[in-house]
């Protein structure tokens, strides 16, 4: 196997990516909102239509507002239909996520009769390919260079850490007892919608960057781990991110190694990389110090033998 | 880069792309409102084959998935269509590669369905395993299996199109949806599936019924709840893995899901809730499809989806039993009487302090408001708004900005609730512990539940208290007859 620099980069920005998802997950998994991120993956259509509609262009920043936009919506309109029509909070995510992609199709047709398919490079994410977009800028007389996708997903991760790091107590609260949040008088409605703009922003930038695949698993598996291993939140977060940059490297690292063993070409990154939170996930199944399968086992059969 | 993301989400659904080949598209008009009365014909009288073809399969499987969505809502599983319509990726490129391996030419669809059918069902099991043995919940259970079982199919799709000699391209898009529209085979598929799952649906109502309302009561009775849980699961990876390949991802999971949940706003009933929401969605697929057939450029699967939506708001704003109209008149009916309750019972607590202090029999006479205003935290124009609609309900003869004076009825109301009100805080008191099963009724309804024994002894507890009596309106009526 050989690492070459384009590696790192691919590494790194995988990295990053997979922290900046894992931090707002942890809170998603408390909430049991974990298929958020499946729901905005598939719901920002509309908003990236009608930002090509507005503005006529493919540019980044439109389509990442459009999208960020209606990655909110959604959390709203979910949010709505659970409250005020009682209905279960998956099966109203489920209908907005639906509606809002149907929507979003039929606008794009309406605008442009002829949508280009190319089903070679797509669902696979573009990880591999962030190293060739660099940003290069100076600082102090030295000339830096970084991937575009790096720099974006740095950015989103030291907005969620920053945050996360002001509202901790509030989000905490919040999500753990809603009602001791209302009698401290905290605003749990203004928390969630703050923390679901914050999946929305974060989704919409890292799907933008690096591919759908590695946003939704990153945003459930690496918090679901940490959740099985620990009861403390704070511990809990930097679990998952410990967690989702061992399934960056990991994944990298396996998405070349494993096809060569069967003498094939390397295989999709990120897809690697879910696929290795997912391992990473089992390990943490079975052996979990508490409530692993293994201990759980063992629990059992001691008191099975104490009984007789 | 954006545009990447563009084509990332349209690939998988080719389906959603492809308005039906019907008699519409055919010809040359270009304006999207392009309407004639003969296509419209045409098209509703199925005379076209395709046309006929995906109307007819769309609403049968609009039928099939409405009613076994229906039990997925009520075990708050909605977005399971979600989790295995991933899970089936991983399941088409083993089913390839195996085929493949024994020489066939790999995109043999039943075995490709075989393939992702298990995959699908895999994926299910695990759900299931990660919910019952960690403290994981449903959502991020099905949100694991999604994201990683997609994964490892994504991954292994890439490495399958790099061996070489084995023809692979295109394969996803054999499970999601078909560039080419529905062919007579899917609607076989799709029969077959739809009789399968409506029969099953039939024949364990009352087991699945079971299950969803209360496991844990199934389990003691002894009904192998596992073995349900299956069954239903089964179920619903065939409804999925068929609604896959014919309409694509997002509209199979959209008729698992909005049917049945609009369905929940008309009934209470479970037999109800599955008819309808089979009605549903079965109406969904075919105006969908219907519309997609008469106008152009209107995608079959998106269209649907759209209608299946609209459906579901008029629901959710006009159903008869959960819909938001019906629960604010509702809401506002008991407000409105409670409210009434409380002007009457505090009336009267002020005509009888007034009697008190002079030292006679309570007797009928004006009532100053800012007296009735002391007695509760009522905001002055709520008062306002009681007096007035107490008054046009003949229950006070008339008012001024300083007095109200009930009228006849009105007094004896006054009293009527005022004593019911004693008599169920008289009976709180003295039965506290087995009370909490008759709280719940109204106030007026003392003497039907509590019987004439426990009233008597309430009431002459009542004449010994600091309360007041007041003789039962009806006692007099009664002894005459």
């Amino acid at each position: 196997m050989e690492w070459y620099n384009l590696d790192t980069w691919i590494v790194i920005t995988g990295a990053l990516c997979a922290s900046a998802c894992a931090i707002p997950g942890c809170f998603l998994v408390l909430r049991q909102m974990s298929m958020m991120g499946d729901a905005i993956s598939h719901a920002v259509l509309p908003g990236l239509a009608i930002a090509f509609m507005i503005t006529g262009s493919r540019s980044s920043l439109s389509m990442f507002v459009g999208a960020a936009v209606v990655g909110v919506l959604t959390a709203l309109f979910s949010q709505w239909i659970s409250q005020f029509g009682k209905v279960d909070r998956g099966a109203s995510m489920g209908i907005v996520f639906t509606s809002l992609f149907a929507l979003g199709l039929i606008l794009i047709v309406q605008a442009s009769n002829h949508v280009e398919l190319d089903a070679s490079c797509v669902l696979y994410g573009a990880l591999e390919l962030t190293p060739l977009d660099l940003w290069q800028w100076e600082f102090l007389g030295l000339s830096f260079k970084a991937p575009r996708a790096a720099c974006v997903l740095a950015t989103i991760l030291v907005i969620n850490i920053t945050v996360i790091g002001i509202f901790y107590k509030e989000f905490k609260i919040s999500s753990f007892d809603p009602a001791l949040a209302k009698t401290l008088g905290i605003h749990s409605g203004l928390i969630h919608y703050l923390l679901m703009t914050m999946v929305a922003i974060t989704t919409v930038a890292a799907f933008e960057a690096v591919g759908s695949i590695i946003v939704i698993a990153m945003l459930v598996v690496p918090a679901a781990t940490a959740y099985l291993l620990t009861e403390n939140l704070v511990i809990m977060m930097f679990v998952s991110v410990f967690f989702s940059i061992a399934a960056a490297i990991l994944g990298h690292i396996s998405a070349i190694l494993v096809p060569s063993w069967f003498g094939l070409n390397s295989t999709s990154s990120s897809a690697m990389i879910a696929v290795m939170a997912g391992c990473l996930f089992l390990i943490a199944w079975i052996f979990a110090p508490k409530q692993g399968l293994l201990q759980n086992y063992f629990i059992k059969s001691k008191s099975h033998n104490k009984a007789r | 880069m954006t545009s990447m993301l563009l084509k990332v989400l349209f690939v998988s659904f080719p389906f959603f792309l492809q308005p039906i080949l019907g008699s519409a598209s055919d010809h040359s008009g270009t304006s999207f409102i392009h309407f004639n009365f003969k296509d419209f014909l045409e098209v509703i009288s199925l005379a076209n084959y395709n046309t006929r073809l995906v109307i007819l399969s769309t609403s049968i499987l609009g039928i099939a998935s409405g009613s076994i969505g229906s039990f997925l809502l009520l075990r708050k599983r909605s977005l399971i269509g979600d989790a295995i319509s991933h899970a089936c990726l991983p399941g088409i490129g083993i089913a390839f590669l195996i085929m493949t391996a024994l020489g066939n030419t790999g995109k043999f669809l039943p075995g490709l369905l075989l393939g992702a059918s298990i995959s699908g069902f895999v994926g299910v099991l695990v759900v299931m395993a990660i919910r019952n043995t960690t403290k994981l919940k449903d959502d991020a259970a099905m949100g694991i299996v999604l994201s990683i079982f997609f994964g490892l199919g994504v991954a292994l799709l890439r490495i399958i199109t790099e061996i070489p000699g084995a023809s692979a391209a295109g394969l996803e898009s054999f499970i999601y949806g078909k560039t080419a529209s529905i062919v007579l085979y899917d609607f076989w598929l799709i029969s077959l599936v739809a009789i399968l799952v409506t029969v099953a649906s039939f024949i364990l109502l009352k087991e699945w019924t079971l299950l969803c309302f209360d496991s844990g009561y199934a389990a003691t009775q002894g009904w192998p709840v596992y073995a349900l849980d299956l069954s239903l699961l089964v179920g619903i990876t065939l409804v999925t893995v068929i609604g896959l390949q014919s309409v694509g991802l997002i509209l199979i999971i959209a008729f698992l899901i909005i049917p049945p949940s609009a369905a929940r706003f008309w009934t209470e009933n479970l037999k109800k809730m599955l008819i309808i929401s089979s009605v549903l969605g079965g109406l969904s697929g075919w105006v969908g499809a219907t519309m997609s057939a008469l106008f152009q450029n209107l995608p079959a699967g998106a269209v649907i989806v759209l209608v299946a939506t609209t459906i579901f708001i008029f629901s959710m704003l006009f159903g008869t039993s959960r819909g938001l109209l019906i629960r604010f008149i509702k809401h506002t009916k008991l407000n409105r009487k409670i409210g009434r309750d409380h002007l009457m019972h505090s009336s009267y607590e002020v005509l009888e302090e007034m009697a008190m202090h002079e030292n006679r029999m309570i007797n009928n006479q004006k009532i100053k408001r800012s007296r009735l205003l002391q007695r509760r935290s009522w905001m002055d124009t709520e008062l306002k708004s009681l007096i007035h609609t107490s008054k046009k309900n003949g229950l006070i003869e008339r008012y001024t900005d300083e007095y109200i004076l009930l009228g006849e009825a009105g007094f004896a109301e006054a009293a009527r609730t005022t004593r019911n009100h004693r008599l169920w805080e008289m009976y709180l008191i003295e039965y506290a512990e087995v009370a909490p099963t008759n709280v719940d009724r109204g106030a007026d309804l003392v003497e039907h539940v509590l019987g004439a024994d426990i009233v008597r002894m309430l009431e002459s507890k009542m004449k010994t208290s600091p309360y007041m009596y007041i003789p039962n309106p009806h006692s007099e009526s009664e002894g005459l007859s």
